[in-house]
C-alpha cells in the first residue's frame, strides 16, 4: 500500500547561521543562534514553535532533551535525529506526520555542530562501534579513507575518470562563488583539481568536504499556518527515506534511494524531467554520482556518461547544489544534510543568498548518512514544489 | 630472515629522542574476541552457532538471524581485495608519523567485509587475498591483507614491520646465558641477525658446559648479570640500560617436587628468588628505559620476552612449587604489559612444555629441546603475537586450557606425586 501523502505540509523559514572553519563556541551556541534566526524569520514568539526535530554531532553530553531546557522551549513534540547527513530528509517526514496529524503546528527543525580545532579527531575516533572496533585502527581517521575505497571501486567498475568528479567539483565551485556565505571564495579550475596533492588515492584535495562550524534551519507547518503568519512556503510533495538498503551488495555502489525512488515520484505526482534542480548530498563527489543513478537521473553505472552530457552550474542543464553544497559551502557537521533543503526552500520562495534557477517550480533534495561501518547507511529524499 | 638488516647510524645525542605514539586503542569488549585469538597469531571471527554465518566487525548478536549464540572459531582469511587505497593524510599522531598508509576493503569468502591493511608485496585490487590477524603496536588486533600464495613476512613490508619485534639489528639482553635454554636463544637471536647480544652470567666461579663457546659468536658480550641480587641487576642496567632494545628473560629455576615430598621453604623460596622476583628486579631496572626509547628510530626499544612453562595456567602437582612461581611470574608479566603497552613496547610471554633437560627427566615425550624453544622465540619475535605456546605438549594443555580450565586442574591433577 503507498503510504499517505503529504497533504498540505509547507516548509518555511529558511536560515543559516554563517559558518566558520573553527569556533570557540559549543553546539549549543549553533543550535541556539538557528532557533533565533528561525523566530525572527517567522516573526513569532518561541512560545509558538511546539515540536523540534535537532541534529548534531558535538552536543554531547546533551540530547534534544538537554537542547530544549538549555534553550527555554516547552514542547508537545521531540525529536533528536542522529542521522548524519540524512537528518534533515528524516526531520521533514517525521515533522510533516507530526503536523499532519495535530500532534504538533509549528515544528523546528534544524541542525548544527561546533568545530574544535580537535572536534574532527574525536567525533570520527567514536563515531560508531564498528567504526571503533574495525575503521579507526586503520588511520583512515574519518570518511576520507571510507570515500577513497567507494571512489576507486566506482572508477574501476565504472569507468568514471577523475575528470568527471573534477566537473561537479568545479560546477558547485562556481555556484558558491555568488553564494556570500560560502567558506570557498575563489574560483577552482579543473587543472587545479587535478592538480591538488593526494588526500586518499584516488580523492584529491578538492573531492574531500571541509568540516566547520555552523547551523541550518526551517520550519514545518501547514499551509494555513503559514499563510496566516504571512510567511513564503514550499510545499512538501513527497518523500522517503531507507537504512540499510542493499545491504549484501559486496561494496556500496548504489545506494538505498532505488528501492524507492518509484514511490517518491508517484506519490509527488512529478517524474525527474521535471525538476528544476537537485539539491544532493555530496561530501565527496561519488556520493552525487550514486545520488543520480539511485534516483533514476540515469542508469546504474552510468553516472560518468551523465556527468559527460550535462552542466551543472545554476544555469546548466542540470542545476546541482546551487548554493556551492558542502563541497563549496563547507560541512558543519549534521547541518550538511539540512544545507540543501534550505537552500530548496530558497530557491522555490525566491530568497536565494545567490544565483536563482529561473523559473523553478519542483526542487528535489537528497541525504545520505552515517558510514557506520564500510559504507553509509541512511538515504533519503524529498520533492518540494513552489507554492 | 637471518640477513643483518643495515644497521642503523648512530644516533646523534644532541637530537631529542622521539616519544612514543600509538595506534588508536579504543575497542569494545566484544571485538577483544580478535585481539584474545591475534594474541597467539590465529585469525578468528563469531560464527553462528545456528545458522553458521560468518560475523564482522565483531558483534552480540547474528546479522543473519539474530541468534546470540556466537563463538569465535579459525578463519583461513581468504578473500577478495575489491579496493584500495593509499593514506596520505591523518589526524592520529601515530599514523602521521608514518604516512602513507595503504588500506583495502577485501571481501571474505565467508561473506563479510574486513578494512585491512594491505602489505606492499598485493597485487593491484582487484585480486585474491589471505587476512591475518596481528598486534599492532598498542597491543589490539589488526587485519592486514597478505598474498593469497605462500607465505609473507610482516617484517618485509617497512610499514608492517613495526608490528613485529623483528630482531634484525638490534641490542639484546638474554639474562641467562648459562642454561642450555639461555645458550640456545643467544644462539638463535645470533642466527637472527642481532646487532649485539648481552649475556648474562651469574656465579662465575661455576662452569657451565657450552657457555664459553658463546664467546665466539661475533655479536656476544658476556656481562654478570645475578637476578636474585637486586644490586647486580641495577649495576648492569646502570651500565647497559639505555642501550637494550629487547630483553629476553631466561631466568627459569625449576626444582621438581610437590608438597608433601620436601621439609621447609627454601627451595621454593629459591624458585621465586629467580622466576618471580628476578622479573620483578629485572622490570624494576630495565623497563623505564625501554619505555624512554620505545620510538627511538629503527632501531628502538621494542620487546620484552619471557620464558615461561604451560604449567603456569593450572598446577602439575609432581611440579607444584615450580607450577606456583611460574603462575605467580605469568601474573607478574600482566602487569609488566599492562605497564609497557603504553609505549607500545609488546611482553611476549612463552608458555613451552616440558623441556628435554633434567629438571623433566621423568616427564614423558613429547619433550621440547631447547633449539626448538630458542626457535620459537625467533618467530614470535618476527611476528606480531604475544602468547606463544611451543611444542605439542603446550598446545595440548592450551586446548584444554580454552575449553575448560577447571577440566584442565583435574586432569594435570589427578597425576598425583
Amino acid at each position: 500500500m503507498p503510504a499517505r501523502g503529504y497533504d498540505d505540509v509547507v516548509l518555511a523559514a529558511p536560515v543559516t547561521v554563517p559558518y566558520v572553519r573553527y569556533s570557540i563556541r559549543g553546539a549549543h551556541w549553533f543550535l541556539g543562534r538557528a532557533l533565533a534566526a528561525l523566530l525572527a524569520a517567522a516573526k513569532i514568539p518561541k512560545t509558538r514553535v511546539d515540536g523540534l526535530a535537532v541534529a548534531s554531532f558535538t552536543l554531547a553530553p546533551d540530547t534534544a532533551v538537554g537542547l530544549t531546557q538549555h534553550l527555554g522551549l516547552t514542547l508537545r513534540w521531540l525529536d533528536d535525529v542522529r542521522m548524519g547527513g540524512a537528518s534533515g530528509i528524516a526531520s521533514i517526514r517525521r515533522a510533516a506526520r507530526a503536523v499532519q496529524s495535530g500532534d504538533a503546528e509549528i515544528v523546528a527543525c534544524f541542525a548544527g555542530d561546533t568545530n574544535h580545532t580537535d572536534s574532527f579527531r574525536r567525533n570520527a575516533a567514536s563515531f560508531s562501534q564498528f567504526s571503533q572496533d574495525a575503521v579507526y585502527p586503520y588511520g583512515s581517521g574519518g570518511p576520507n579513507g571510507s570515500f577513497a575505497l567507494l571512489t576507486a571501486y566506482y572508477m574501476r567498475a565504472h569507468g568514471a575518470k577523475p575528470e568527471d568528479f573534477g566537473k561537479l567539483c568545479v560546477a558547485q565551485r562556481n555556484n558558491a562563488l555568488k553564494n556570500p556565505l560560502a567558506l570557498f571564495k575563489k574560483p577552482l579550475t579543473l587543472d587545479e583539481y587535478l592538480n591538488a596533492r593526494l588526500v586518499a588515492d584516488p580523492l584529491r584535495l578538492f573531492d574531500c568536504v571541509m568540516p566547520c562550524a555552523g547551523a541550518e534551519g526551517f520550519l514545518v507547518m501547514r499551509r494555513q499556518v503559514a499563510e496566516t503568519l504571512g510567511l513564503p512556503f514550499v510545499r512538501l510533495l513527497a518523500a522517503i527515506e531507507r537504512h540499510n538498503g542493499f545491504a549484501d551488495d559486496p561494496i556500496q555502489d548504489r545506494g538505498g534511494w532505488a528501492l524507492d525512488r518509484d514511490a517518491l515520484y508517484e506519490q509527488a505526482g512529478v517524474g525527474p524531467q521535471d525538476l528544476d534542480f537537485i539539491e544532493a548530498y555530496d561530501d565527496y563527489p561519488v556520493i552525487n554520482v550514486l545520488q543520480f543513478e539511485g534516483l533514476g537521473f540515469c542508469g546504474q553505472g552510468e553516472g560518468a556518461a551523465f556527468i559527460r552530457a550535462n552542466t551543472f552550474e545554476v544555469a546548466g542543464t542540470f542545476p546541482l547544489n546551487t548554493s556551492g553544497g558542502q563541497l563549496s559551502v563547507g560541512q558543519a557537521g549534521a547541518a550538511g544534510g539540512h544545507l540543501g533543503i534550505v537552500e530548496a526552500i530558497r530557491q522555490l520562495t525566491g530568497q536565494t543568498l545567490g544565483a536563482r534557477v529561473p523559473n523553478a517550480r519542483h526542487g528535489l533534495v537528497s541525504g545520505f548518512g552515517m558510514i557506520n561501518y564500510d559504507r553509509g547507511v541512511c538515504c533519503g529524499a524529498a520533492i518540494l514544489a513552489a507554492a | 630472515m637471518g640477513e643483518p638488516a643495515n644497521r642503523p647510524k648512530r644516533k646523534n645525542p644532541v637530537l631529542r629522542t622521539r616519544l612514543p605514539t600509538l595506534p588508536p586503542v579504543s575497542r569494545s569488549r566484544v571485538a577483544l574476541g580478535l585481539t584474545a585469538a591475534a594474541a597467539r597469531g590465529r585469525l578468528e571471527l563469531q560464527v553462528c552457532l545456528d545458522c553458521g554465518a560468518v560475523q564482522y566487525p565483531p558483534r552480540e548478536v547474528c546479522r543473519a538471524c539474530l541468534s546470540h549464540r556466537l563463538i569465535w572459531r579459525p578463519q583461513d582469511g581468504r578473500g577478495e581485495l575489491i579496493a584500495e587505497t593509499t593514506l596520505r593524510n591523518a589526524q592520529e599522531l601515530f599514523f602521521r608519523e608514518r604516512l602513507p598508509w595503504r588500506i583495502g576493503d577485501v571481501r571474505l569468502d565467508a561473506g563479510v567485509n574486513v578494512i585491512a591493511y594491505v602489505h606492499e608485496k598485493v597485487g593491484a585490487a582487484p585480486c585474491r587475498v589471505r587476512i591475518e590477524a596481528a598486534l599492532d603496536r598498542a597491543g589490539q588486533a589488526v587485519l592486514v591483507a597478505v598474498p593469497d600464495r605462500g607465505r609473507t613476512d610482516m617484517a618485509d613490508d617497512p610499514k608492517l614491520r613495526e608490528m613485529t619485534c623483528d630482531p634484525r639489528g638490534r641490542k639484546i639482553l638474554v639474562t641467562d646465558g648459562k642454561s642450555a635454554l639461555g645458550q640456545a636463544i643467544v644462539r638463535a637471536l645470533s642466527a637472527a641477525g642481532a646487532d649485539l647480544i648481552w649475556i648474562g652470567e651469574a656465579e662465575p666461579w661455576k662452569k657451565a658446559p657450552g657457555f664459553e663457546a658463546l664467546r665466539a659468536l661475533p655479536q656476544a658480550v658476556i656481562v654478570p648479570l645475578d637476578v636474585t641480587d637486586g644490586r647486580s641487576v641495577h649495576q648492569l642496567a646502570g651500565e647497559i640500560g639505555g642501550k637494550v632494545d629487547i630483553v629476553v628473560n631466561t631466568g627459569d629455576c625449576h626444582r621438581t617436587f610437590s608438597i608433601t615430598s620436601r621439609r621447609g621453604v627454601e627451595t621454593a623460596q629459591l624458585e621465586m628468588e629467580v622466576n618471580y622476583f628476578g622479573l620483578l628486579r629485572l622490570a624494576q631496572a630495565f623497563a623505564l628505559a625501554l619505555k624512554a626509547r620505545a620510538a627511538d628510530g629503527a632501531a628502538n626499544a621494542i620487546a620484552w620476552v619471557n620464558v615461561l612453562s604451560i604449567f603456569a595456567l593450572a598446577n602439575y602437582p609432581p611440579h607444584g612449587t615450580y607450577s606456583a612461581s611460574k603462575a605467580a611470574t605469568l601474573s607478574l608479566s600482566q602487569a609488566l604489559r599492562a605497564e609497557l603497552r603504553p609505549a607500545g613496547v609488546r611482553v611476549i610471554n612463552l608458555f613451552p612444555g616440558p623441556i628435554d633437560d633434567d629438571w623433566d627427566q621423568l616427564e614423558l615425550p613429547p619433550k621440547l629441546s631447547p633449539d626448538a624453544v630458542a626457535e620459537a622465540v625467533v618467530e614470535a619475535l618476527n611476528g606480531s603475537m604475544e602468547d606463544v605456546y611451543p611444542g605439542d605438549v603446550a598446545q595440548d594443555w592450551l586446548a584444554r586450557h580454552l575449553e575448560n580450565p577447571k577440566a584442565l586442574e583435574r586432569e594435570v591433577g589427578g597425576k598425583a606425586p
